[in-house]
């Protein structure tokens, strides 16, 4: 199919037989409108609720402009729910991460165009990107306290998962339903890079009398280890802005920076702290766009070996 | 292709929506001019009466009120009551959000129809945000004693609770002391109804902890730590206990005011949950009612004040197991409610409420010790 | 091609296929055995189920009516939203000023940095002026879903696009002297059909899965109203996560089989490379 060929203009506009002017040069002023229903729409609702968002956390409650918000981040409570967050979106993002790349490689034993691998693609969507609320009340059902499967460890084998008390509304509980959609994330994104390894290479390697161990070794592992890392960064970057997983789950305590906003929010004894929303949502855009900006230059060299 | 045609269908759109913007604004002005005397009114003979308040109200036809759950205080019988003797349907929005919340809805949806026309909230968020509200004063205003209410109206108490241990016989023994729920017997089963660095109900939990433990009002760090005994001996439950996990078994043992546990023991699908006020100093905590100063409906928001501090709706509280404000007005009157009160038991005399002081104290210690307290 | 010796097999492959997908399929799993449990406890029946319909419940489950309700209206409006809004304006930065497609795919890829939970904080203020000018229901929020959107539905449109001589066929439509609303009507839109239908189709799923936005803003939609039955009966929160969970795959499922080449595809920086790319079948690693 027709390569992505920017910026020339169609040589219908220099070849016209009657000699007259392109109307290209005619119609130009015209087009500027219709870009700006967009524009004024993206202005409105993502350009100022950013900046209302991160300018919060530089006024103080009457409106004054003041960096006494930004003491917050400095709380003991604040770093612990950072680093809460930096390590469920750590330890998700690599067990995912090694998961994920296992089942991409298993991917590759089915036919890309059959049933089963759109099957797989779809339900990996629609895990990783919009369960949510419904996976914690999944997790709930299979692990809660009254979950099938507690019961039936209970009952049948005699193991109490809780017996060392209900990790499952705190923290700990979190992993494992962020586990669950690390991995379909990591399977639609590592993927491509899988797929993108030639067969050419391996016959390469053979040609030149190398073994399997050394194309996995020399080949594989250098070409993939770029999409790996920037996947590594995706899962973790999406863990550490995941909100509504933790807010059905957890309702005590508010140990992750999301639900540090919230609490913020709508707290209702420790009042007037919505400009710490503010704040902390100044700290986790700065992760976030640290996360992405390694992720896009890792993508690069990714891209690479998929031309 | 000339630029004439999107620009006059531009031209067309914008005074489309200019004139859908001028409807609304007109519609919500001549909304205004109909009922403005019953916004600024502060008491029913300002409208000229009971009979004209009641009038005003079922014209206007509907009320909309946030954060009342049903088992909560008896507010479903409370709702039911009202629509029944006035011809106002009540839109109960949002039953599960916080006293914050409630204040956040209004700014929110501040000049629509849809914005809430009064309010139940805590003592902490109420004082903090007065501008919020209309000054009203109800026709049984001095039944009710000087420090149950704002000098001008803006707010005032409706009920209060006394802080319980709700438990399922069947499941724990009933716990006789604080220290008895620090027993083996209580592993993994006591839970407090919410955070208490955003619930007011949890947070009352741990200030009737520090007053049982030799704490006081002033500085509820023995309920912090009290709390994190239960949490090193692995009885504390990390869950918001709901009617489900309640019915469930998932919750055996909960804190939470009084009216909330006999609610629960209603509700909870055939297990034998029962109330106890522990003995000791005993913790109440009124909740404050206020009109929203842009009720959308603001008669039928007035009428609701009245009808909530009249007999009627005070004995429905009473009846839940709340106490409500009139209590000493009404038994003096004869007007209360002596089954129900018999079946609750008298306010003890003794409850201690925290002031403001005390409550903004104690939220502060809260948000510094309570995640460190609790692991 | 010869096997080589000692290489994993594609039943080594499948095999590990079937382990995670097993392991995967037990919460789901845990979810039907959950929702069929019977009222006392033991043993099994569709009590819960048959609940949802039973008109005693009605009360109960008002507001779920109103959730599933208002999910539906939103996710209708906010794909109309994002095609209406975005399409237009891809084909013509496409066409006209290619120089701004990477800055365009920049702003598409905000959202993706900037959480949802950092954009309710700035969204408050900016939706008591919308609730100001167009009422409070909770359609309004479609606005704000558009943006949430925008990544998935860019990536589904810009494969198309990429894949789509639509130069040529602009080109061809203006010389038979269509103008450009029309071309945009009778041949565009069919040109991009795939990519439009996908983006609706994940419009609808992401907008119908959305908690965040809708709880701080105090709207109620089908995952509010879910973790509100919740709070009361877990059952109908549970029975109802799967059929949304169900539903959301198979909107999904049918993007994918239609063929569209950027479908459930997640957003990333970056070119899309593997879309542009010519897809044989591959054994990678054989």
């Amino acid at each position: 199919m027709v390569a992505l060929v920017e910026g020339r203009p169609p040589a219908a506009d220099r070849d016209r037989l009657d000699g007259a002017r392109p109307p290209r040069a005619r119609r130009r002023p015209a087009a500027w409108w219709a870009l700006t229903p967009f524009a004024v729409y993206v202005l409105l609702f993502l350009a100022v609720p950013c900046v209302v968002a991160l300018g919060t956390g530089f006024v103080t409650g009457d409106g004054r402009p003041s960096l006494s918000a930004l003491a917050a981040l400095g709380e003991p409570l604040v770093l612990r729910a950072f680093g809460s967050s930096a390590l469920v979106s750590g330890i998700t993002a690599v067990v995912g991460a090694v998961v994920g790349a296992v089942v991409c490689w298993g991917l590759t034993a089915l036919r890309s165009d059959g049933l089963v691998r759109s099957l797989v693609d779809s339900a990996a969507s629609v895990l990783a990107q919009f369960g949510g609320v419904m996976l914690a009340f999944a997790f709930t059902a299979t692990i809660g306290i009254q979950g099938v499967v507690t019961q039936l460890l209970l009952t049948r084998l005699g193991v109490d998962v809780f017996a060392g008390g209900v990790w499952f509304y705190q923290v700990p509980g979190l992993l494992l339903p962020y586990v669950y959609f690390q991995v379909p994330l990591m399977v639609i994104t590592f993927m491509p890079a899988v797929t993108g390894l030639k067969p050419q290479w391996q016959e390469a390697v053979a040609t030149l009398g190398g073994t399997r161990r050394e194309h996995l070794l020399r080949v594989v592992v250098p070409v993939l280890a770029p999409a790996f890392v920037g996947s590594v960064l995706l899962l973790f970057a999406n863990a550490f802005s995941s909100y509504a997983t933790a807010a059905a789950l957890i309702s005590q305590g508010a140990q992750i920076v999301p639900l540090q906003i919230r609490a913020a929010l709508v707290s209702e004894t420790v009042l007037g702290r919505e400009n710490v929303a503010g704040v902390l949502a100044l700290g986790m855009v700065v992760v976030m766009v640290v996360l992405m900006t390694l992720y896009s230059l890792l993508q690069r060299r990714t891209e690479r070996w998929q031309r | 292709m000339t630029p004439t045609r999107p620009l006059a269908a531009a031209a067309a759109l914008t005074v489309l929506a200019l004139g859908l913007a001028g409807c609304t604004a007109a519609d919500a002005a001549g909304a205004d001019a109909a009922s403005g005397t019953a916004a600024t009114a502060t008491s029913a003979e300002d409208l000229g009466g009971m009979d004209a308040l009641i009038a005003a109200a079922e014209a206007e036809g509907e009320l909309n009120v946030i954060a009342l759950p049903d088992t909560w205080a008896n507010y479903g019988k409370i709702i039911d009551a009202f629509e029944a003797e006035y011809d106002i349907t009540v839109n109960s929005d949002s039953p599960d959000v916080s006293s914050a919340e409630e204040i956040t809805a209004a700014e929110n949806l501040a000049g629509q129809d849809t914005a809430p026309d009064v309010f139940d909230l805590g003592s902490a968020v109420t004082l903090a945000n007065l501008d919020q509200f209309a000054k009203y004063k109800v026709a049984t205003w001095d039944d009710i004693a000087d420090d149950h209410k704002d000098a001008d109206g803006a707010w005032v108490h409706d009920y209060t609770g006394l802080m319980s241990v709700g438990y399922d016989a069947d499941a724990v023994p009933e716990p006789g002391t604080l220290d008895d729920l620090l027993g083996s017997e209580y592993r993994g089963k006591v839970a407090i109804n919410g955070d208490p660095t955003q619930a007011g109900a949890a947070a009352a939990a741990v200030q009737w902890a520090a007053l049982q433990d030799g704490g006081s009002a002033d500085d509820v760090s023995a309920g912090v730590s009290w709390f994190g005994e239960l949490a090193d001996a692995g009885n504390f439950l990390p869950t918001d206990p709901t009617p489900a996990t309640i019915a469930s078994g998932e919750t055996p043992v909960v804190f939470d005011w009084s009216y909330n546990n006999l609610a629960a023991a209603a509700d909870a699908g055939g297990r034998d949950w029962r109330t106890a006020v522990l003995p000791g100093t005993a913790l109440g905590s009124y909740y404050n009612q206020a009109v929203n100063v842009d009720a959308p409906h603001p008669a039928a928001a007035r009428l609701w004040q009245e009808f909530i501090m009249s007999d009627e709706a005070q004995n429905l509280y009473l009846a839940a197991g709340a106490y409500p404000v009139r209590l000493a007005a009404m038994t003096e009157a004869g007007t209360v409610d002596q089954g129900a009160l018999d079946a609750v038991g008298e306010q003890p005399a003794d409850t201690v409420q925290l002031t403001t002081e005390q409550t903004e104290a104690a939220s502060a210690l809260l948000a510094g010790t309570w995640a460190q307290a609790i692991g | 091609m010869t096997r080589r010796r000692g290489a994993p097999g594609t039943a080594l492959r499948k095999a590990v296929l079937a382990v995670v997908g097993a392991v995967f399929a037990v919460p789901i799993a845990a979810m039907v055995a959950f929702s069929l449990r019977s009222a006392d406890g033991t043993g099994h029946d569709l009590g819960h189920w048959t609940a949802l319909a039973a008109p005693e419940n009605e009360r109960a489950y008002r507001s779920l009516v109103e959730g599933v309700t208002n999910s539906l209206v939103l996710a209708a409006v906010t794909a109309v939203l994002v095609l209406v809004l975005l399409v237009p304006t891809m084909v013509v930065v496409h066409l006209r000023y290619p120089a701004l497609v990477r800055p365009l795919e920049f702003v598409c890829l905000v959202p993706v940095t900037v959480p949802a939970i950092v954009l309710v904080v700035g969204l408050a203020p900016v939706y008591s002026v919308v609730s100001r000018v167009a009422g409070s229901g909770a359609w309004t929020l479609a606005l704000a879903y558009g943006v949430t959107v925008l990544p998935y539905a860019h990536r589904a449109v810009q494969a198309d696009l990429a894949a789509t001589d639509l130069r040529t066929l602009t080109e061809a439509a203006r010389t038979l002297g269509s103008g450009g609303v029309a071309t945009l009507l009778h041949v565009v839109v069919p040109s991009l059909r795939r990519g439009l239908l996908a983006a609706a189709f994940i419009t609808v799923a992401v907008v119908l899965g959305e908690y965040t936005i809708a709880s701080l803003l105090n709207r109620v939609t089908l995952q509010t109203s879910l973790v509100q039955v919740s709070r009361s009966d877990p059952f109908a929160a549970v029975i109802l996560a799967l059929l949304a969970l169900l539903l959301a795959f198979l909107l999904l499922a049918v993007v994918g089989r239609v063929g569209s080449a950027g479908a459930g595809r997640p957003v990333l920086p970056g070119r899309d490379v593997a879309a542009t790319a010519p897809a044989p079948a591959r054994k990678a690693l054989s």
